[in-house]
């Protein structure tokens, strides 16, 4: 079972490899021609001693020659080498940048029920540390597996011609390092799983924690996270000894089997020197190889547990990778063109757990230009609503039609360059603020990105930082205020000029005289268009020509303010509330 | 890296036992060509078959001690390692916590992600390899050269020279590399901050279309991260052919001298076959090096990278010893907070975030803070449970300078609910006994009451044991604004402070709230920062910020009469509507 799905993965890393097919036919010829001449070598030294006999016994000329040669295959041994190592690099480094790029391009598709129910840190650390693993292990299987093969398979034809028996001693002996490798290679696979997948929890908590200092400081947790922390630490500590320790026997254990091999070798050697059948020189000669030879299976059984770790990760980044995406575009999917603003939905149902509804039965019909506003309690559904004309979510059952086409036959792209959206969280990504600004318009000249930026009144603010609209703002915002930052997002969509607008509590952060100013703003870029304002400001939806008064998933009132106020009913309540104690 | 050698201490006995036990394996290994030379000297030459097999028996036995040596060095290395690396998280992450809000505004997130994770990794392996190899390395590299003085001391003499000629390579190799792979973790950090701010930030990503956009702007840094990564490399290859042409061109040599002293008489074909083994060991021994030293090189580059975040010490100066009971005592009058003419500056900002902002808060009172966006409300508050150290004036909380109270203590008087509300996966519960550990149920629930979230816990299934997801994702945000607002009642704070932090709810859930507090026993002093005149319309005393300065403090109706523009603030939320 465990072994079936190791292939599995093994075989999708060959795929990968398929690309790189020039280096990879390089770096074996060159991993041979390596092998060869280093073979080559011993069988010179051994000529050479052999003429180095005794006293007044030594043949100068001819070990001159011979070294000579020794020389040669030197230089060529080296030149190969080093192109081989260039060959191998490429290609790891390669593969390793295509198989992360594949991963976040996945990232991108993913539907957001996946991003939503996963931690960050978890899958940070598949596209990251997981990767950077599998590049290691898979950098040093290339660089020793070859070459490790390639030796064993021409020791073996060297000593052939040498001398027959000593080479059978040999042959029998070694495959026992195999034995012992497979052996703890297969115990120790599992063991390099637990520890990856420890590792991915402790990123999580690290990615939680170290993410909300703030909080974590202002409560004073950091003992108790802490203690979290060195939990899983400790269970790491146990899981990554285990997997370490086991896999490295593996090293003594061959390398004692090489031994029994050496020993074989010297002492049939040794017998049959007595006997006259084979030379001294000879036998040292065979003895290097006896030691060149079981040194690949030292190393193979090496690179086997590394490449078993790298395996356990790069199992976990097509995890990722083959992750189910968010259903495409239908293949006739149309682009939205000339969007007026006609937005229908016709016994909406969605849920986000099977086992908890939210909305059911929602019909809403909205025509061009209007304004519809969407109040309610808190965790009515109103965000829910959003999640849904932006097709984050798919809707469980009815249709919402734009344009009175069915949004599920729309291409994303165009569905949702035709709205613009504003949301109560704020996110900026780390870049200059004029980056961030320009992210739906990136054509925008400076005068169009100064005119957006002053009727959301960001210009003001952003004038005065220390680079202006230079300024680089870091991950997540950083030393913005939370008003600020709401500003940026605002200025963003103002940019776009929108066909439709979502704003969702866009402006909950903004002073009110500002708020105010930034309406009016909208007001005059929304003429003639639809738009959804979800807030708890009632002053900013007084104006709306429809009011959506949503409880637990359902419209229970719907009307404008007038009419809802003269109803009596919740909105009149919540109204009343407002001017309360 | 010297540094983070502290955390090997308490693995003293496994640090030095692993290394010892690989150097007795390698003594053991280095014995072989001698035993080896015995055998042709002595029995290929006098045919002694008996003496053959015992030379053999004794190499099948060191063979064994050396595997048992060898197992035993292995346990205590990878000990050692392990032990290291988990000391060495556990000092970072608390280091890390322990920075200020300046350092973490500067340093970022990701980076510190990679640097626990990723680096340390490398670390572990490093020194698991060095405790290893590393010292087994040099010792068979040196045995060998010890071991052909025995034999020859002219022969040997090559060997003086290669050995010095080896290390030269190979640290150099090491030099060059090293700051080189320090470029490739910051490349790292890169793609993976471009990874994380994808999933936080995907509803806008999707809704602006920027998939393409954002996916080739990962393609550049993966791509810069991999040509960085292939240039190390080439570097990195050159180890392994150099090394090979200076051995080898050792061992031409070393025949050739073996020839000269051999035809001299001074020593025998065996012992030149002795040498040459001892050479060849000496290549096997490098090229185990160098494709480990990637593995020390990268090592050393992340341990600098660890080091750097140790270096960066917390810019709140040390808190002052816990003697402040009596203090406090001493102060039973004194106001809760006080401001006394405090500016801000943030790092690295140009100019002054708060000026001169002068007030005091009695106890029990309620402080409403309003002001336009920018305008440093929430700097104000983030200065009393000392997120931010002043840097002109100072804070006072109960009559002593936040400063001399150790932070702990002082946090512990202040339930801070933020602007942003972080909730964190795990239950309600566990979110909860955030605030205070040893809560019980009746507290969890009065706080649930009081911040007007009983009624959605007790909806939710498991009630207190409802799960809430990484963020708090399946909540919605009045939701969370709720729960991080009774995750600080609970501790029964003596000062309250709400950054803005109802604003996602509605305006009679809102009041409902500011009331329940008021009503709270203990009576909390309470700073209530917000947008809504409604909301601070009946504090005690109001205090009105723009750009940082302070242009009105007094009662709603005291403001009405004589702050413009408190006026402005309050007029453009309720004329039109009470008109």
């Amino acid at each position: 079972m465990k072994s079936s799905k190791q292939k599995e993965t093994l075989f999708k890393v060959l795929r990968y490899i398929r690309k790189y097919w020039f280096y990879l036919g390089v770096s074996v010829l060159m991993a041979a021609g390596t092998v060869a001449l280093t073979l080559y070598v011993p069988i010179l030294t051994g000529d050479a001693i052999d003429l180095i006999i005794a006293k007044g016994l030594v043949e100068f000329g001819r070990i001159w020659d011979i070294l000579v040669k020794i020389g040669g295959a030197i230089a060529l041994t080296a030149v190969a080498q080093w192109l081989m190592n260039v060959c191998n690099n490429r290609m790891t480094y390669g593969i390793v940048r295509d198989i992360r790029e594949e991963a976040f391009r996945k990232i991108e598709i993913l539907p957001l029920k996946y991003i939503d129910s996963h931690s960050y840190g978890e899958v940070v650390s598949r596209v990251i540390a997981d990767v950077d693993q599998f590049a290691d292990g898979l950098l040093m299987g290339f660089t020793q597996l070859f070459t490790g093969v390639v030796t064993i398979v021409g020791t073996l034809l060297i000593m052939l011609t040498i001398n027959i028996g000593i080479t059978a001693v040999v042959v029998c002996i070694t495959p026992v390092s195999f034995l012992v490798a497979n052996f703890i290679a297969k115990k120790t696979f599992h063991m390099f799983k637990l520890q990856s997948e420890t590792r991915g929890e402790q990123t999580a908590l690290i990615d939680e924690m170290v993410g909300n200092q703030r909080v974590v400081q202002a409560f004073g947790y950091e003992s108790n996270a802490m203690e979290r922390f060195d939990e899983i630490n400790g269970r790491l500590q146990k899981c990554s000894l285990q997997a370490i320790f086991f896999s490295s026997i593996t090293n003594p254990a061959t390398r004692f089997v090489n031994s029994l091999v050496y020993t074989g070798v010297g002492i049939t050697g040794a017998f049959l020197a007595i006997r006259g059948g084979i030379s001294v020189g000879q036998l040292s000669c065979l003895l290097t190889y006896a030691n060149q030879y079981t040194k690949p299976f030292n190393e193979i059984s090496g690179v086997v547990t590394e490449l078993q770790n790298a395996l356990a990760c790069a199992g976990r980044i097509f995890e990722l990778i083959e992750e189910e995406p968010q259903t495409p575009d239908a293949v006739d999917a149309a682009q939205l063109k000339e969007v007026k603003g006609t937005v229908e939905l016709e016994q909406v149902a969605f849920s986000y757990t099977p086992d908890r509804k939210l909305i059911e039965g929602f019909n809403l019909k909205v025509k061009p230009g209007q304004r519809v506003a969407i109040v309610g309690p808190t965790g009515c559904g109103k965000t829910t609503l959003i999640n849904l004309f932006m097709r984050f979510y798919d809707v469980n059952a009815g249709t919402i039609r734009v344009e009175g086409k069915d949004i599920r036959q729309v291409t994303r792209k165009s569905l949702r360059t035709a709205f613009g959206m504003v949301l109560q969280e704020t996110w900026l990504k780390s870049g200059t603020i004029r980056e961030n600004i320009v992210m739906g318009k990136p054509e925008a000249t400076e005068e169009e990105i100064i005119a957006a930026a002053k009727a959301a009144h960001a210009h003001s603010f952003i004038k005065r930082l220390p680079e202006g609209y230079d300024t680089i703002i870091t991950e997540d915002g950083g030393n913005l205020s939370q008003g600020q930052k709401q500003l940026l997002c605002i200025t963003r969509v103002m940019l776009c000029q929108p066909d439709m607008l979502i704003l969702d509590e866009a402006t909950s952060s903004i002073d009110t005289r500002t708020e105010i100013r930034i309406q009016k703003a909208f007001a005059k870029l929304m003429e003639g268009r639809t738009s959804f304002i979800v807030a708890h400001r009632l002053s900013t939806i007084q104006e709306a020509d429809i009011i959506l008064v949503m409880k637990d998933g359902n419209i229970i009132e719907q009307g404008n303010h007038e009419s809802l106020l003269a109803e009596g009913g919740f909105y009149a309540q919540l109204y009343q509330s407002q001017f309360a104690v | 890296m010297k540094k983070l050698l502290v955390y090997l201490r308490d693995y003293k006995k496994e640090s030095v036992l692993a290394p010892l036990f690989k150097m007795l394996e390698a003594s053991f290994e280095l014995l072989v060509p001698l035993v080896m030379a015995q055998i042709i000297d002595t029995g290929i030459a006098q045919r002694d078959k008996g003496m053959i097999l015992r030379m053999g028996g004794l190499m099948i036995a060191l063979g064994f001690i050396g595997l048992v040596c060898s197992i035993t060095a292995q346990y205590f290395a990878a000990k050692a390692a392990v032990g290291f690396s988990t000391g060495l998280k556990h000092a970072l992450f608390g280091h890390i916590q322990k920075l200020s809000f300046s350092e973490m505004d500067t340093i970022g997130t990701s980076t510190l992600i990679t640097r626990m994770t990723s680096d340390v990794n490398q670390v572990q392996s490093g020194v698991n390899l060095v405790l290893r190899l590393f010292l087994r390395s040099p010792f068979i590299v040196f045995g060998a050269m010890v071991m052909a003085f025995t034999i020859d001391v002219k022969a040997a003499l090559v060997f003086v020279v290669t050995i010095p000629l080896l290390c030269i390579v190979v640290f150099g190799i090491m030099l060059i590399s090293m700051p080189l792979y320090k470029k490739v973790q910051a490349g790292l950090d890169r793609i993976l901050g471009i990874t994380r701010e994808n999933l936080t930030g995907v509803r806008v990503v999707r809704a602006f279309n920027k998939e393409e956009a954002e996916t080739a702007r990962f393609r550049e840094g993966n791509e810069s991260l991999t040509q960085m990564q292939m240039f190390v490399g080439k570097i990195s290859a050159l180890m392994n052919p150099v090394t090979y042409i200076i051995i080898n061109g050792a061992v031409i040599v070393l025949i050739w001298t073996g020839a000269l002293r051999v035809d001299a008489g001074y020593i025998t074909q065996g012992e030149v076959v002795a040498l040459v083994n001892y050479m060849s060991q000496i290549l096997v021994e490098l090229i185990k090096l160098a494709n480990l030293i990637i593995t020390v090189t990268k090592a050393f580059a992340c341990a600098n990278r660890i080091e750097a975040v140790f270096e960066t010490q917390s810019s709140l100066a040390a808190p002052g010893k816990a003697a402040s009971a009596g203090v406090a005592a001493l102060n039973q009058n004194a106001a809760a907070v006080s401001f006394e003419h405090v500016c801000l500056t943030y790092k690295n900002a140009g100019a002054e975030s708060l000026t001169d902002i002068h007030f005091q808060a009695k106890k029990g009172q309620t402080i409403g803070i309003i002001g336009g966006t920018g305008s440093g409300k929430s700097s104000v508050v983030n200065l009393i449970p000392r997120f931010y150290d002043v840097t002109k004036g100072r804070v006072l909380v109960d009559g002593m300078d936040v400063r001399e109270y150790p932070l702990e203590e002082l946090r512990g008087k202040i339930g801070t609910v933020m602007q942003k509300a972080v909730l964190f996966k795990g239950s309600i519960r566990e979110n909860l006994l955030w605030g205070k550990e040893d809560a019980t149920e009746e507290e969890m629930w009065r706080a649930l009451e009081i911040s007007q979230s009983k009624e959605f816990v007790e909806s939710k299934e498991g009630k207190l044991d409802a799960q809430i997801e990484q963020a708090g994702k399946n909540l919605s945000g009045g939701q969370r604004q709720r729960l991080t607002i009774a995750r600080a009642l609970i501790r029964k704070p003596e000062i309250l402070i709400l950054d803005d932090s109802a604003s996602a709810l509605d305006f009679a859930t809102d009041a409902k709230l500011r009331k329940a507090i008021r009503e709270m026993e203990g009576a909390p002093t309470v700073f209530i920062v917000s947008q809504r005149a409604a909301s601070i319309r009946y504090a005690d005393a109001i205090l009105v910020l723009d750009d940082g300065e302070t242009v009105g403090w007094g009662s709603h109706d005291e403001l009405m009469a004589n702050c413009a523009v408190y006026r402005e603030i309050y007029d453009s939320q309720f004329k039109k509507t009470e008109g």
